[in-house]
This record gives C-alpha cells, structure tokens and sequence, in this order.
C-alpha cells in the first residue's frame, strides 16, 4: 500500500499541520520508505492473537466517582498565549 | 582537595554523610563545571540560585540526620520533565515559554529526599531519536571523541543531554527516559550505566507524554549502585498515574550481594542481526564469559519474533504520538502562529512548532490510525506486540535474566544519519523488544571499540525483577572494570 501526495495532504489535514506543496513531495517519499518498511508484520501469523492492551498484569484501580481536587482556573491559564474573562481566547469563529 | 565533580553518587552521598565536604561545596564544583562545558549543550537551561538554595536545604537534611541515599546530590533533569516554574519544553519549539505549575512525580520523589537540581538536560523533541539531533536546542556533543579524531560524536539519544552531562562530569547523575532505548542507548554511547525499569515502576505523571503505552523514567548514572540509589528515590506508586504499579519499592541498592551462582542467563540467537560489526560480537562473547566465570549458568534461549519488534515500534508509538500530541495547538500554552481562522491557526502552528521527525511520526501515527488502515496498521502492530511479550514469557520459563548488547555499534559521528530516519531508527533494535514487553533493562559499559569509543552490554530482566537486574548488572560491571573517561578537549582543555 503506498500513499500517494493527495493521501499525504489529506493525513496532514487531519492532523492539522500545514505542509507547502515543495514539502508534500519530500514526505510522500519518506512516508512511503517507513510504511513499505512496517509492512513486513503481514508475514507474521497472527490469527486468534489477543491485540495487547497492557504490558503489564493488572487491574486499573478504582475510586469512587467524586470530585477531589480542582480549582486551579489561574494555573491552568498561567500558559495560554491568550486569555480572556478567565477562558482560553481564540481567534473569531463563525460557522 | 577532593576533585568533586569525579565522584560517584554513592561516594558522594558517604562523604556527605561523614562531613567530609558539603552539598552546597558539591553543588558549586558542578555549576562551575557547567559553565566550563557550554559547548557539549548538555543543559537547555542551568538553575544555579535554586540549585544552591536546595543544597543549603539538603546539608540542613544531613546535619539533622534525614539524609536519604540522594540528599545533597546535584543531578540533572532531562526537558521532558515537568518542573514547577522551570523551563519543561521536551526541546521542542511548541512549547516555548511553557513554565508549569505543577511538578512531575518523578522529581517531586527526587526533591522531597534532598536531591539538588542542577538544570534541565538536552534532548531529542519529544523524546523521538537516537542522536539528540532533533533538538530545537541544536546538538549534544558526546565529550567521547575516537582515538585521535578531533570529530564530534553523538551522545545517542533521546536522553542524550542527560547522558553526555554524567560522562562529562557536568551531573553526578541524571534521569532520562526511555520509550524505546532512550535511556540504554545513550548510556551505551557515553560509558554510562541506564535503567530502565519496568513499565509501571515509576510514575508517568507530570513527564511530557511521547507514546503512554512505552513511555517509562529512569537514570543515568557513573555505576550500578548508584542507578540503584536513584532509581529507589525515583520509584513508586502514584495515584496519579493509573498505570503506576502499586507495590513497595524495595531497598535496591541492598540487593547488589554480587552472587550469582547457579543463575541462568539467557542468550538469544535472535540478537545476532545481519551485519553485526565483529567487536560487539566479541564484546558479547566476552560478557557471556564473565557472567560464566562468577557461576551463572549459559543458556541458549529463542525469541522468535524478533526482527518484528522495529517495524511494531514504528506503528505503535507513531499511533500513541499523534493521539498524545494532538494538544499542542496554540491555544493552551506554548507557541502561537496566528492564522485566518482557528483552524489555519491550528496548522501554521503545528508546522512551525514540532521539528522535522516529530512531524514524521504524527502524520505516520494519523495514517495507521485512520479509518480503513486501522485493523491493517495498528490492530495488527498490537497483535505483533503480544507475541513479542509472549517471547519472553516462554523464555523466562528457561532462564532468569538475558544479556544482548546494547546498540549495534558505538557512537557515530555527528550529522551522519541525520538525513537517513530509518537507519537513525536500528540504533534501536536491541533495545526496543523489551520496551514493547514492558521489561525492565539496563545498559553497562564493557568495553572499547577499536575507536576508542565506549560499548555497552543489556541486560533484560523480568517484569518487577530490578533487584535480580541491578544484582546481575553489579557482577558484570565488576568483570569489565570499566575505568575509562572521556579525553577532556572542551571548556579550559581547549
């Protein structure tokens, strides 16, 4: 399976990273040397394989669903390239 | 005068404990050093009043007789760890200017038993590389050169900061991370010990999120005690990471007696890839002797899926990555590009803010996890990834502990597979089936190549099985006696 510049432009978009036309050329290249390359596990038999879900045996714990900490407005937004009125402020959108 | 900055972490921690010298004297000694080492960009940032003030603060802990295994020690953090008001970018340029509010699991152990902070370590972006090459910080330079070359090399990567800092004397210790080899592989390259431990073992929480399923702490240190007094202050239960393995954390260092008598060490035959060069061949042969002399027993073990741990890694983390790094998008810290709309800011950010691999790996991660590619990519990888776990299982039912090299060669020159990713990535191939498994193993240097450059062995354990690990690694390092440095050619040298 190799992906073409069309397929690349549509990952990128969905990924939300812009890439120029010069770059789309170079990736297509470089994607397809990596995905021919993990294409190899199609020898590997792996019918009835359970997929793995967790290296290691455990149970994740339990807790009782109630809040326990918070309130760190201030903190959370200490970061933020910009804020307003105590949110995160982004550019204008109108559907 | 003791020439501090040579010591040990467990020589160290004795003399303070004796009042043979202070943490603030150990301290000063490694800032100075610092500064005299600018060149090999092992630091991204240096915090020399706090470093001072935690000294004062770790030799108050002594005089009162609360001194743990790592009160007054000044190490070195790598980037990706969050701490509190710090630069905490993982080297990348998304996140400039981010200074968190909180402080991650790993350090706050590290701090509350007196450790000193020295800075914050170089790296690869994300944790993602062999080299450190895909810092937005520039280069690490190896303080290893080859025998009469005036040629940088790399110091491996991804905790290559972390590493090249222990070796060059500029941190008696640091803690690095490792999703895929980031610890082992640099401390290979830098005549170093690396730990990694096992999946769970330390807290994930409050480290820069890479691929969650691999992602794991651990140190780099100058000898096998003292990974085992940094990694008891660095382990533990944290409920803040329900991945964290909810078990005591034993006293690691007590458990280094040196016998082992009768252990069976295993020998995979999988390990001996295609082009292997000849003296980490016969650097493995001459570990399997050294274990043989102190009384182990050799056994010849199979992990049959092998060859396909690389090209799971490559699925897997890629995956986990471009799910992880979905949140840098201008909006909650770091970097903001601003475009026509949201989502034009969304992208002109990205673009600008994650480095050239890092990119690489999310768009691989968006392809194999998208609809119509998932069951064919990632459903399969994770599939792949259970018979490489199953591997080991079958294979510690025949022995206790598995000795492999390191990394399939010693330090490469600077630049030199920087335009060529996947030879960058079989750096790894040693390293990264146990990583998959959630295994824990460490790096100890044995040797030279004919370069003059260090070379590293692994061994892999059991999962939880650190105290054996730690104990085997004890009697391997002892056979190598390992006492080379690097030729000093940077700072007053030069």
């Amino acid at each position: 399976m190799s992906i073409d510049k069309d397929t690349v432009a549509k990952i990128a978009n969905l990924a939300r990273i812009e890439v120029s036309e010069s770059e789309l050329e170079s990736t297509v290249g470089e994607l397809n040397n990596i995905l021919d390359w993990v294409e190899q596990l199609g020898e590997v038999n792996t019918d009835g394989v359970e997929a793995m879900t967790s290296v290691v045996e455990t149970q994740l714990p339990r807790r009782q669903d109630q809040v326990t900490d918070g309130g760190y407005r201030d903190q959370v937004l200490k970061n933020a390239p910009q804020s307003e009125h105590g949110f995160f402020a982004v550019p204008k959108v109108i559907e | 005068m003791t020439e501090f900055t040579k010591l040990t972490l467990a020589d160290a921690r004795d003399g303070l404990h004796k009042g043979d010298f202070t943490s603030r004297e150990l301290t000063e000694a490694h800032l100075n050093a610092i500064e005299d080492a600018s060149e090999l960009n092992c630091y991204v940032t240096v915090t020399a009043d706090k470093a001072l003030e935690m000294a004062d603060q770790a030799d108050a802990m002594i005089k009162a007789g609360d001194a743990k295994g790592v009160t007054g020690i000044p190490i070195g953090i790598k980037d990706l760890y969050c701490t509190k008001g710090v630069h905490s970018q993982t080297c990348s340029h998304i996140l400039d200017g981010f200074k968190p509010e909180y402080e991650s699991t790993v350090t706050s152990n590290l701090w509350a038993d007196g450790a000193v902070m020295l800075g914050k370590t170089n790296q690869d972006e994300f944790a993602m590389g062999s080299s450190n090459e895909n810092s937005h910080y520039g280069p690490v330079k190896n303080p290893w050169r080859a025998t009469g070359s005036d040629k940088d090399t790399v110091p491996g990567g991804s905790s290559g900061g972390s590493a090249a800092s222990v070796a060059a004397d500029i941190s008696i210790a640091a803690t690095g991370t490792d999703t895929g080899g980031s610890i082992r592989q640099p401390a290979s390259f830098a005549g170093l010990v690396g730990l990694k431990p096992t999946y769970g073992r330390c807290s994930r929480w409050g480290m820069i999120a890479f691929a969650s399923s691999l992602d794991q702490a651990g140190p780099l240190t100058k000898s096998v005690r003292d990974a085992a007094i940094m990694i008891e202050s660095m382990a533990g239960y944290d409920p803040k990471d329900s991945t964290s393995y909810d078990t005591p954390v034993p006293n690691y260092e007590a458990a280094l007696g040196g016998d082992v008598r009768g252990l069976k060490v295993g020998i995979p035959k999988e390990y001996r890839v295609d082009g292997m060069p000849e003296e980490i061949e016969k650097l493995w042969q001459q570990g399997i002797d050294w274990l043989k002399d102190a009384g182990a027993e050799i056994v010849d073990i199979s992990l049959p899926h092998t060859k396909y741990a690389l090209p799971t890694y490559y699925i897997v983390a890629p995956a986990e990555c471009s799910s992880n790094l979905a949140r840098y998008d201008g909006v909650k810290y770091g970097l903001r590009v601003t475009g026509d709309s949201l989502d034009d800011m969304y992208k002109k950010t990205r673009a600008a803010g994650f480095g050239d691999e890092v990119k690489r790996r999310i768009l691989i991660g968006t392809y194999v996890l998208s609809a119509g590619y998932y069951d064919a990519y990632y459903l399969k990888a994770q599939k792949v990834r259970t018979l490489i776990a199953n591997d080991f299982k079958a294979a510690y039912s025949k022995c206790d502990v598995i000795l492999t090299p390191t990394a399939p060669s010693a330090a490469f020159n600077l630049g030199d597979k920087v335009d060529d990713p996947l030879a960058m990535y079989l750096n790894d191939v040693f390293t990264v089936p146990a990583s998959l498994a959630g295994l824990p193993g460490i790096s100890i240097p044995a040797g030279l190549s004919a370069e003059g450059l260090p070379l590293g062995l692994q061994l892999l354990g059991q999962a939880f099985g650190e105290e054996q690990l730690l104990n085997v690694a004890d009697v391997l390092e002892t056979a190598a006696d390992f006492k080379a440095k690097p030729t000093k050619w940077w700072g007053d040298a030069s």
